[in-house]
């Protein structure tokens, strides 16, 4: 290959990711743009709150359940080994609510939210919905994507609240039972240990993680190819984005909450 | 008055529109005919500005359309699309009256209904189908809310994407008689597209042929039989020979 085409295929693939980092972040700044203007859809809301919260409660739930009851296992058998199997309910408590709570919950609220957000949407494109939006005088960014940011991020905190509970809850289920933890002990080292800002940082973590759950959903559904398929591409691609940057996002805020 | 001057449009490699040029009066009722694929449809978008033409100027009453006011634009338009493009989420009824429920033309829920439930009479629905959602009805029902929501807000302009394609003749002719009738009583101006030649004699004043990218032909329907042009000649009594190739 000559000098050139080397260079072709490094600069075309990074000037296009560079492009479509700029979309998005295009798309996002009209989305907080819109989101203080009227025309406001309160009904639009209340429906995604029940959609993207209410209905996420079970999957959140039952991930934080089995998180918590391995966490607590794992901490218990690394733990023997230098005599610190004491450290289990801390330690469970602050990875739940740092850590595994925000960011589980927000991998599952991705394959839940952001796959569903983007087929709805993307159907609707394929199938003229969002152009017959215009042509009746409404905003498909207002009336669509604002809607379900808007839920999601205070949906997620809200989800991770729950969350961490069961899954400390789930700790505990498993101390008690399985690991001969007392449990007024259990319960009194749990809170005794946890301090608010272990939690707060887990729900901001939250309200980020369903701001980038729906952002992708929406961005990925409106600009989805034509046909059944561009429907498939757009929602695969919400769901590894969603997920990628949660990761990312992740690491960037605990970089940023936690050292000092 | 819509005038449409020089309007091209590719997808990519492919010539869309090369130059169509038409002008539509207010309060008549233009009939677009033309091949499957020749860009009827896209044409159509072109106006109301959810494809943006490549070239050329679109005007309505003298006025850039480009430039225009969005909203104030948007709201002297209805719009049937082709494949009906339903609210899914939403019922029949809140489909027809979706501009009547927000924005300023917003007005009561009671009265909002009332008004789609007539409208939906007015496509021969009964109120029965107020509450389904559309992908409880057939084709042709939906393709008919289509229209019930496209003349609900009585725009000034209105534009058809095929409304009889896929009705049954007797329902066609409802639809005919309802287009012709929103024009002359209403004083809309309205643009339909049609491939069904029945249509055309009932709805046009005037009839425009898009073919390669350009109008082809236009004059008033009466002159459309006698006109000696080949490719409408071929096109109306439908031949596979003439000018017009059957592949495309
Ligand atoms: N968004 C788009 N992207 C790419 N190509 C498009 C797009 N919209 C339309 N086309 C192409 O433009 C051409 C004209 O399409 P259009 O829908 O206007 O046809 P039409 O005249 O309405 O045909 P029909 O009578 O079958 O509805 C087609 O070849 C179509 O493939
Ligand atoms: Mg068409």
């Amino acid at each position: 290959m000559s000098p050139a085409g080397v260079l072709r295929g490094i600069g075309r693939p990074v000037l296009e990711s560079l492009a479509a980092i700029g979309r998005v972040a295009i798309f996002a700044g009209t989305i907080l743009g819109h989101l203080f203007r009227p025309p406001f859809y309160p009904r639009e809301v209340m429906v995604q709150l029940l959609q993207i919260g209410w209905f996420s409660l079970p999957v959140v739930g039952l991930t934080a359940l089995f998180t918590g009851g391995a966490l607590a296992l794992q901490i218990y058998s690394g733990g023997a080994r230098f005599n610190a199997e004491s450290v289990v309910p801390s330690i469970v408590a602050i990875g739940m609510v740092r850590e595994l709570g925000p960011v589980l919950g927000g991998l599952m609220v991705a394959a839940r939210v952001a796959s569903s957000i983007a087929a709805e949407l993307g159907t609707m494109k394929v199938t003229e919905q969002i152009d017959a939006l215009v042509t009746l005088s409404t905003n498909p960014i207002k009336y669509l994507a604002v809607p379900r940011v808007l839920a999601a991020t205070l949906a997620v905190p809200v989800l991770v609240a729950v969350g961490d509970s069961i899954g400390i809850m789930g700790g505990w289920l498993v101390g008690i039972t399985r690991l001969d933890f007392n449990s007024a002990v259990y319960i009194k080292n749990t809170v005794d240990f946890l301090e608010v800002w272990d939690v707060g940082s887990g729900l901001v973590k939250g309200a980020v993680f369903g701001f980038i759950v729906a952002l992708m959903g929406c961005y990925h559904g409106m600009n989805s190819g034509r046909g059944a398929q561009g429907v498939g591409r757009a929602t695969k691609s919400a769901v590894v984005a969603a997920s990628v940057l949660i990761l990312a996002a992740n690491y960037i805020l605990t970089e940023v909450f936690f050292t000092s | 008055m819509i005038e449409i001057k020089g309007v091209t449009k590719a997808f990519g490699p492919k010539t869309v529109l090369r130059g169509v040029d038409l002008t539509i009066a207010s309060g008549t009722s233009m009939v677009i005919i033309g091949g499957s694929g020749t860009g009827k449809s896209v044409l159509l978008k072109c106006i109301l500005g959810l494809v943006r033409p490549d070239g050329g100027a679109i005007l309505l009453d003298g006025q850039d359309v480009a430039r225009a006011e969005r909203d104030a634009f948007l709201a002297r338009f209805g719009m049937l699309f082709q494949g009906g493009a339903l609210f899914d989420s939403l019922t029949v009824w809140e489909n027809v009256a979706f501009r009547l429920l927000r924005g300023f033309q917003k007005r009561p829920k009671a009265e909002a209904r009332e008004i789609a439930i007539e409208k939906l009479r007015r496509v021969g629905l009964s109120p029965d189908v107020a509450d389904l959602y559309p992908a409880e009805l057939s084709g042709g029902m939906q393709k008919r809310v289509g229209l019930a929501r496209a003349i609900a807000a009585a725009p000034e302009i209105i534009f058809f994407d095929e409304p009889t394609t896929g009705l049954d003749p007797i329902m066609a002719g409802v639809i005919n008689d309802l287009i012709r009738e929103i024009v002359v009583e209403m004083g809309a101006t309205a643009m339909t597209i049609t491939h069904d030649m029945t249509s055309v004699r009932a709805i046009a004043d005037h009839v425009a042929m898009l073919h390669e990218g350009v109008i082809q032909w236009t004059g008033p329907v009466a002159e459309m039989d006698a006109t000696p042009d080949p490719y409408v000649q071929q096109f109306i009594h439908g031949r596979a020979e003439g000018p017009i190739s059957a592949v495309r």
